[in-house]
């Protein structure tokens, strides 16, 4: 047993993640389905460019939900800070085009108030960031609602260039997303925050014993969330021309980031995963979603469906990494 | 020779440790005082764990820190690390004063502790583990050539480039590897004073071989290794200087040269000591087999063929992941055998589960007490209860104690003799041994048959032990069947009416009562001996060793 066990494996497995399989099983289920019971064709176009539509603004702010959870965290104001970011935003602009950097500066600001916020709740205060972020998100509902009913302002006209623009045939979203991503990605494969965000999810006791500011740590994934957040309101803001104080709840954005996080394979305790798992997590979703529109399938059933598949999915990771650990 | 001279100047780092390695060279002569502890002292509230104990270190040389568990061996090294602050006494490195408010600041002295519990972190590669928090990076952006080649370097400056590669996951490899890599890390801050806590608990024989090829070349290279076991043979292959503690207090410290093995363990037990093992089994108190395994086997575990009988203490000796657990663990059904038989008072029975042992009045005591054995946060009342009111039907009347007129909880608890101060107080706030005693209570409520011991007395202090192992043969002396597991070999020596011994997942031999260190460990190895003949000849035990029925040494 001696030689052996003390070779190197130099097995570095470049497995294609599980979730990237899941995604394709999904969608050739969906087209399967469709194309035998639905009305129109799954793979048209149109239809693709739905999915990736419907995925851009849960994206953005999952990418940043794993931020958080990757540092053994969560956020769950995030729903309520997107909610703030579009009315603040169209309330700001006026629809001047004029007013957008002053709107963009104010956004980004609540966005790293609210984020160092929730960093510091977690780790100075010490609070379950359950807690702590449910907290912070419910303080900005109330502020919010106390001074906004319904739609407030608008956003000018180049501004919706944001959310309907395209360079060439490939929509300005959907550009904006994938360099959202690869950003993210980078960040955190290759660079020194990426490896303490790991490292502190990982195991806190390890990192700070090797001279890591964990807390500093923390607090940035909690603002990279918060300001994918921002992100994700000004799209919607632009999307849809004018910001609304129920947008961000309306869309569940807190839960379904969380769900899309931990379906994407990034384990809710920190330290293992990553933002291409989650953004095949938010894929699959929406994929899920036009597919349930193309069946005409009811809400209601919807919902029962997408539950019993994120439930799936973490039973799924939760039986193998019992195999590779056991 | 002076330490840290690099062998290859490309790879060492910044200019402040150049700076730092300067202005010590001067006291980094072999033999001369790598460090000094004096007059060292710590309490915990009334108990003294140290109580005045010098310590110092040559330049260069092994030095093994010994005693028996609770005798303050890592008490001290916590002081020395800065994880905990004296009371009292100084602490000098390289002829100055320091004092170490966290063991990060010792880290940066020089000061690396490799502890048994690994700071590795399973799902990052071994380069990542290494440069932890100090990765190279250009304004933020790592450097993954940089940190791979100094990796590399730092694992040929180890000779141990061929067992390790940087962008293996840790999580892959094997503990031998990762201790590889926490020494490998503790080189990398350029660690002049190395403390290894039992580092190898957990290793095979060929792979302690490896380690002490390890720790000569850190040796050859100037730093001082602190070597903290209680296995004789390893502290006489490879101490040259050996401290004793006992009680928190300094007993000796002796060259290596000239000591028996017998008058270590004096040192170590103390001429007085009055706990005696209780006394074995008579013949006559033996009785008919209870629990026999035919042909047992699972994932881990082959060929088990064992048995114990009524009123017998048997002996479970073995090295870390000989499947000693496992046997426990495959008899209580945590994870039971896949093929062969076991027989309960002459019935076969297949456990899916523990409760289905716990149901046919088995009892497991677990290695870990914290987690596997208590409640922490649970009051001892309601400890003691956990598996007789598991076993309860739904709508069973408990009564006030939960356990509805059957043995008390009072009279459960007085049995083993739990000192608390009532039987609400929360399990956490109790000392080890109580704790242990707690556990015990909780298997005496529902348990008739079958005991199971995994380490009974692992940080326990000497008196909790000796109680430990009174209620152990008293509870064997009602009739049960017992099974003690134990890394201890002067335990297993000295509690056991037979004695089995594991090596590689299976049974690889048995010994009668009083069975010598020796014997045990020559079937635990399989005659595959770690050590040099030299080495050998000066750790076989004398006569003071071999331990006498019914008595310690």
């Amino acid at each position: 047993m001696s030689t052996r066990v003390l070779a190197p494996r130099r097995s570095r497995r470049l497995r294609i993640p599980i979730i990237w399989w899941l995604l394709a099983a999904t969608f050739l289920i969906a087209w399967l389905l469709v194309s035998q019971y639905g009305r129109g064709d799954f793979v048209a176009p149109s239809n693709l460019n739905n999915i990736v539509e419907r995925s851009t603004a849960l994206g953005i702010v999952a990418v940043g939900q794993t931020f958080a959870i990757l540092v053994g965290s969560l956020d769950l104001s995030v729903a309520y800070l997107i909610s703030v970011t579009a009315v603040m935003a169209s309330f700001i602009m006026q629809g001047d085009p004029s007013r957008v950097p002053l709107a963009l500066l104010v956004v980004f600001a609540i966005g790293g108030v609210v984020g160092v916020t929730n960093g510091l709740l977690v780790t100075k205060a010490r609070i379950n960031p359950l807690i702590a972020t449910l907290g912070v998100g419910l303080i900005l509902r109330g502020l919010l609602n106390a001074s906004f009913q319904n739609f407030a302002g608008s956003v000018p006209a180049s501004f919706q260039y944001l959310a309907y623009g395209s360079i060439g045939p490939i929509p300005v979203p959907m550009l904006l997303f994938a360099a959202l991503v690869a950003i993210a990605a980078l960040t955190l494969k290759r660079t020194r925050f990426g490896a303490h965000i790991y490292a502190v999810g990982g195991d806190r006791a390890t990192a700070r014993l090797s001279g890591i500011r964990s807390d500093r740590v923390v607090i940035g994934a909690h603002v990279v969330t918060s300001m994918t957040a921002v992100l994700t309101g000004l799209y919607l803001a632009s999307r849809l021309r004018s910001g609304a104080p129920w947008i961000g709840t309306d869309g569940v954005y807190d839960l379904e980031s969380i769900a899309a996080v931990v379906v994407g394979g990034t384990v809710l305790a920190g330290g293992r995963g990553g933002v291409l798992g989650t953004v095949a997590g938010v894929l699959i979703f929406a994929t899920l979603d036009v597919m349930f529109n193309q069946l005409g399938i009811g809400s209601y059933t919807k919902q029962v469906l997408r539950g019993l598949i994120i439930i799936a999915a973490v039973a799924i990771y939760a039986y193998r990494s019992r195999e590779v650990v056991g | 020779m002076t330490f840290g001279e690099p062998a290859r100047p490309a790879t060492q780092p910044t200019p402040a440790a150049a700076a730092r390695r300067l202005r010590d060279s001067t006291a980094t002569e072999d033999g001369a005082t790598a460090l000094a502890m004096r007059a060292i002292v710590k309490r915990f509230g009334a108990f003294t764990a140290l109580d005045g104990v010098d310590f110092s270190c040559r330049v260069g040389e092994v030095h093994a820190l010994v005693g028996e568990n609770g005798a303050g061996k890592s008490t001290l090294m916590k002081v020395l690390t800065g994880a905990y602050q004296a009371d009292g006494g100084e602490i000098e490195l390289f002829g100055q004063r320091v004092s170490f408010g966290h063991p990060l600041d010792a880290q940066r002295a020089g000061i690396s502790v490799i502890h048994q519990e690994f700071n590795l972190l399973p799902h990052r590669t071994v380069a990542q583990n290494i440069f932890l928090g100090r990765e190279p990076h250009h304004f933020g952006i790592l450097d993954e050539r940089l940190l791979r080649q100094r990796v590399l370097q730092l694992l040929a400056d180890l000779h141990v480039d061929h067992f390790l590669d940087p962008s293996t996951l840790v999580g892959e490899l094997s503990v031998a590897q990762q201790q590889m890599v926490e020494i490998a890390k503790a080189m990398s801050f350029e660690a002049r004073v190395v403390v290894m806590d039992e580092p190898t608990a957990a290793l095979a024989a060929p792979e302690v071989e490896v380690l002490f090829g390890l720790i000569r070349k850190l040796t050859e290279r100037g730093v001082t290794v602190v070597y903290i076991s209680h296995r004789f043979r390893e502290i006489f292959a490879i101490a040259d200087r050996v401290t004793v503690l006992k009680d928190g207090v300094l007993v000796g410290t002796r060259e290596r040269e000239g000591l028996t093995s017998g008058e270590l363990v004096r040192m170590m037990v103390g001429r007085d000591l009055a706990d005696y093992y209780p006394e074995r089994a008579k013949p006559e108190e033996i009785g008919d087999e209870v629990i026999a395994v035919r042909s047992g086997s699972n994932d881990v575990l082959h060929d088990i063929d064992m048995h114990v009988r009524a009123g017998e203490v048997l002996g479970v000796a073995g090295l870390q992941g000989a499947g000693r657990t496992e046997l426990a663990q495959a008899l209580f059904g945590v994870k039971p055998f896949t093929s062969g038989e076991v027989w309960l008072n002459g019935k076969q029975v297949h456990f899916r589960s523990p409760r289905d042992a716990v149901r046919r009045r088995m009892g497991f005591i677990t290695e870990d007490r914290k987690s596997e054995g208590l409640a922490l946060r649970q009051p001892i009342r309601d400890n003691v209860v956990l598996s007789f009111r598991a076993m309860q039907p739904l709508l069973a009347r408990l009564g006030r104690d939960g356990s509805h007129g059957h043995p008390s909880v009072a009279e459960l608890t007085r049995s083993v003799d739990v000192r608390a101060a009532g039987l609400y107080q929360e399990a956490q706030f109790l000392s080890g041994g109580n704790q242990q005693k707690v556990v015990l209570a909780k298997w005496l409520a529902t348990a008739e048959d079958v005991l199971i011991f995994d380490e009974p007395t692992r940080g326990i202090d000497v008196n909790g032990k000796a109680a430990i192992h009174r209620l152990i043969r008293e509870a064997a002396r009602e009739g049960m069947a017992v099974l003690m597991i134990s890394s201890e070999l002067l335990e297993v020596i000295g509690m056991s009416d037979r004695i089995i011994v594991m090596r590689e997942g299976t049974i690889a031999g048995e010994l009668e009562a009083g069975a010598s260190e020796a014997e045990i460990m020559a079937l635990a190895t399989h005659g595959l001996d770690p050590l040099e003949p030299e080495a050998r000849a000066a750790a076989v035990p004398d006569e003071a060793v071999a331990v006498k029925p019914g008595a310690r040494p």
